[in-house]
């Protein structure tokens, strides 16, 4: 692995400064940063718990309202959720520092081996999941709570859906998504990876098996985008770029790289590039900066790490000779009637030496479609109701499949939400498939 | 640049500032650094019969991170020898003739020996005593320090055998383990005391060792109780300084104040509240020798900003305005007052009115999903507490309202002839659980 600078995420706080910040933590009434989280995390509550000695506590506080709290204390984007909302923003303070904070709480439960929750006796129903990613992880692992039998199937190699395989290294690392993936097995939940539904298992003996289904199958590849000269070498998949990372660095010094879109996985990309020594990284967004999906202080950690931004460009076509050597754009701008638009004669070539598409990913609509019950909307998301129910009386859906990608606490949020709607359902009805 | 110098009782002092008896007044060495640091004096740590101390002496207690809000000792008096002492409180009164040292003492008690530790002190140069009447543990037990300082006869007693013998001011150093301190400081005062010190430590245990069970400071398997001072004891400390120097039978006894000072708002409200010099000790224990700088300074410009060109302008300024609460106006009026410019939405407020209070705050998640907070004039009596777990300066104040009320005290209203109605309270409790 690289030693890079920057390049691994923040260690974990020490007692002595997670005391310090604790004790800074305000207890606001009704507060903001707890109505900030998808999950709800009891936020004042952990925070006082870590500054009053009690570990045990605050991890259980956390793990009660986000089985996934320790990947979630890495990944989530904090800056606009818990921690955006602290008051102490307003108070022209820095705000507490909950992501870390959260981390050192639960990391002892988390990964060491506590025991905290203990399993319940079985209720002989059965519940499949499909898709080991953090909806599918936070559905298992409450429904293993309940006392349901749980099984989960991930065609990845690795359980742990993006997690694993989707989370820039300098957020979380690979071995710290597995490890929590096997703090949910702990809790009783199996496991099946490298098994495909649709292929290695049929969804008929799906249904059959299980008493209800949760589909968290999350989002496909990005596609291509159609350019002249997109099967030269050096033209990847963003996320097959950070995928291929979590198990083995690369070196990238030399490298010129170009990474097309505006959204999160092109600012990851274009870090992750800068990171890993690449000598000139532009990030190529067809608009303009306050239109770019990805957040602000992602944007900073960018600039500050030395990436290009290009805007108002729209690749026409990569240039090579086996390999990339160019990504040729035109410019764009806003025509009379509003609508974004090439510049006539503005063509401009970027010497590049790889090219990574961050450009939205494909929706699984032909594997969804083959469910009865299930419907999926325009952009190709799965259709639930407040309960998480798909059209389907014993299907489920839940995670970046329904809402067409956000954060993994989202994921969580819908996984937990999903699990208590089944409980509720498989409790009332009668035994039998 | 205000003049800070001041006269305790006959004593010289080039300032009000002076180190309580206690460890940062152990040696000489210390003592001179202290002088050197801008303290004006300093009281020896008590003289006295030989003793040894214990290992693990202090335990503490700390609030929100806020490290030693409570110190607690359990060290008994010097455990140098009287001759080391005395050679060093030489030279220090030879390299510091204008500083004020004075020696706290504690001997069993019979005449003889404090006329002859009085003696030889004396001989060494000290500008004064003080009699150690405080000292709650390990030296009450042996029959000094609290054991006297608790029974006003034996004070009385001692401190006019400390008088007979002594030509330079004695000072009391009295205890707060003690139901009316006045009834002692009226005790020193009949026993010919020039002035009194306080207060001593509180009787404490700070706490207990949770995996061991034994409180702290740990000693073994075992723990006693301390004496207990720092931040924490400063308004026990303040209300004894106050009573005494409110108290017609001890009227114009000078009083030196001590307990969890550490500022110089801190010595500027001893001062009001009768105090002619303070005595600091936990404050250096935790920072050292430094902090009078900040006091000394502070202090000077605090009386330049009130136009007064000697501290001795400051003394006793707030005595008066202590007074029992049968004498409080009781239709003076203050409401609550939010500056939602600079409310930053915690919620804190609400919920500490709404369990701890009256009731009197509403709040409601807005639009931009913010806690918005406001008080509800009719229900607010006015108690404060909003404004002090308000994190933000200046955003919560209770304003006065006027209506044209009578001033009137309760016994005034309680009386035959009212000088005028009661203005109306709000009423609480009319519903359970209501809507």
């Amino acid at each position: 692995m690289s030693t890079k600078l920057g390049f691994a995420p923040l260690p974990t706080m020490t007692a002595d400064e997670a005391l310090s910040e604790a004790h800074r933590c305000l207890m606001c009434w009704d507060a903001p940063c707890t109505r900030a989280c998808p999950t709800s995390i009891d936020v004042p509550g952990f925070i006082k718990r870590i500054a009053h000695d009690d570990l045990v506590g605050s991890a259980r506080t956390i793990l009660d309202a986000n089985i996934l709290g320790a990947s979630c204390a890495r990944v989530c984007p904090t800056e606009v959720l818990c921690a955006g909302a602290c008051v102490l923003n307003e108070l022209h303070e820095r705000p507490i520092d909950i992501g870390r904070l959260q981390a050192f709480a639960t990391d002892d439960v988390v990964f060491g081996d506590l025991g905290l929750f203990r399993s319940v006796e079985s209720t002989g129903r059965s519940v499949g999941i499909v898709g080991a990613g953090p909806a599918g992880l936070a559905c298992g692992a409450e429904l293993a709570r309940m006392g349901h039998d749980v099984v989960m199937y991930d065609a990845n190699e690795k359980p742990g859906g993006l997690n694993t395989y989707g989370v820039a290294n300098y957020k979380m690392d690979q071995q710290t998504a597995i490890r929590e993936v096997s703090f949910v097995e702990s809790l009783g939940v199996e496991i099946r990876s490298g098994t495909a539904v649709g292929a290695d298992v049929s969804l008929d003996d799906l249904f059959k098996n299980h008493d209800a289904v949760f589909l968290g199958v999350g989002l496909g590849a990005v596609p291509a985008l159609g350019l002249d000269g997109e099967d030269l070498n050096g033209v990847e998949d963003a996320l097959e770029f950070i995928a291929a990372l979590r198990s083995a660095s690369v070196d990238l010094t030399g490298q010129h790289v170009a990474v097309i879109g505006g959204g999160n996985t092109a600012i990851d990309s274009v870090t992750q590039a800068a990171l890993l020594g690449a000598d000139r990284v532009y990030l190529v967004y067809r608009r303009g900066r306050d239109e770019m999906k990805a957040y602000p202080h992602d944007i900073e950690r960018a600039l500050t790490n030395g990436v290009d931004f290009i805007h108002w460009s729209a690749p026409k076509r990569i240039e090579g000779d086996g390999s990339v050597s160019a990504l040729v754009c035109d410019r764009t701008e806003y025509g009379s009637d509003g609508k974004l638009q090439t510049t006539e004669g503005s063509e401009y070539a970027i010497p590049v030496s790889m090219v990574l598409r961050a450009t939205g990913q494909e929706k699984r609509r032909s594997f969804l479609e083959q469910i009865d019950g299930v419907a999926v909307d325009a952009s190709g998301r799965v259709t639930v109701d407040d309960q998480f129910r798909t059209g389907n009386d014993r299907i489920w859906a839940g995670g970046d499949c329904v809402n067409g990608g956000k954060e993994v606490v989202n994921a969580v949020a819908h996984g937990k939400a999903a699990a208590i709607d089944i409980d509720r359902v498989l409790q009332s009805s009668p035994r039998g498939k | 640049m205000a003049d800070l110098s001041v006269n305790m009782c006959g004593i010289d002092s080039p300032n009000p500032f002076w180190l309580a008896s206690a460890p940062p007044t152990n040696t000489g060495d210390q003592i001179a650094r202290a002088f050197d640091a801008g303290w004006g004096g300093a009281v020896w740590k008590t003289l006295g019969e030989p003793i040894e101390n214990v290992y693990s002496r202090y335990s503490s207690i700390d609030v929100n991170g806020q490290k030693i809000v409570g110190l607690n000792n359990i060290e008994l008096i010097t455990d140098r020898s009287l001759e080391m002492n005395l050679i060093e409180i030489e030279e220090v009164k030879r390299r510091y003739p204008d500083h004020a040292v004075v020696v706290s003492l504690m001997v069993e008690s019979n005449a003889d020996a404090w006329d002859e530790i009085i003696k030889q002190v004396e001989q060494a140069g000290a500008d004064g005593i003080e009699l150690n009447f405080g000292c709650p543990h390990g030296m009450s037990e042996r029959g000094m320090g609290a054991a006297v300082g608790q029974v006003p006869d034996y004070t009385c007693d001692i401190t006019g055998w400390a008088k007979a013998s002594a030509t330079v001011p004695v000072l009391v150093k009295l205890t707060p383990n003690i139901t009316d301190i006045r009834m002692a400081a009226r005790a020193a005062k009949n026993g010919g005391a020039d002035g009194v010190s306080l207060i001593n430590t509180i009787n404490s245990i700070t706490g207990v060792d949770l995996d061991n069970f034994v409180p702290r400071p740990v000693v073994g398997d075992k723990s006693s109780h301390g004496g207990y001072c720092g931040p924490a004891v400063k308004p026990i400390a303040l209300n004894m300084v106050a009573s005494i120097a409110a108290d017609p039978f001890t009227e114009g006894l000078p009083i030196s104040g001590i307990g969890g000072i550490a500022t110089w708002q801190d010595v500027a409200e001893y001062i009001l509240l009768g105090s002619t010099t303070i005595q600091v000790c936990t404050a250096v224990m935790h920072y050292g020798y430094r902090i009078v700088e900040d006091m000394a300074e502070g202090l000077s410009n605090y009386l330049d900003s009130k136009g007064m060109a000697s501290v001795n302008e400051l003394r006793g300024l707030s005595v008066a305005k202590v007074t029992d609460w049968q004498d409080l106006d009781i239709n003076y009026v203050v409401k609550a007052d939010i500056d939602q410019d600079k409310c930053i939405h915690c919620g804190l407020c609400y919920v500490a009115c709404q369990d701890g209070a009256h009731q009197a705050i509403g709040a409601e998640r807005s639009e931009d999903d913010k806690t918005n907070v406001w008080i509800i004039e009719d229900a607010c009596v006015g108690c404060n507490l909003c404004s002090l777990v308000c994190p933000v300066q200046g955003c919560i104040t209770m304003e006065e309202r006027e209506f044209g009320q009578t001033h009137m005290t309760w016994n005034e209203y309680t009386s035959d002839a009212s000088p005028g109605d009661l203005y109306p309270r709000p009423k609480h409790g009319v519903t359970i659980g209501g809507d």
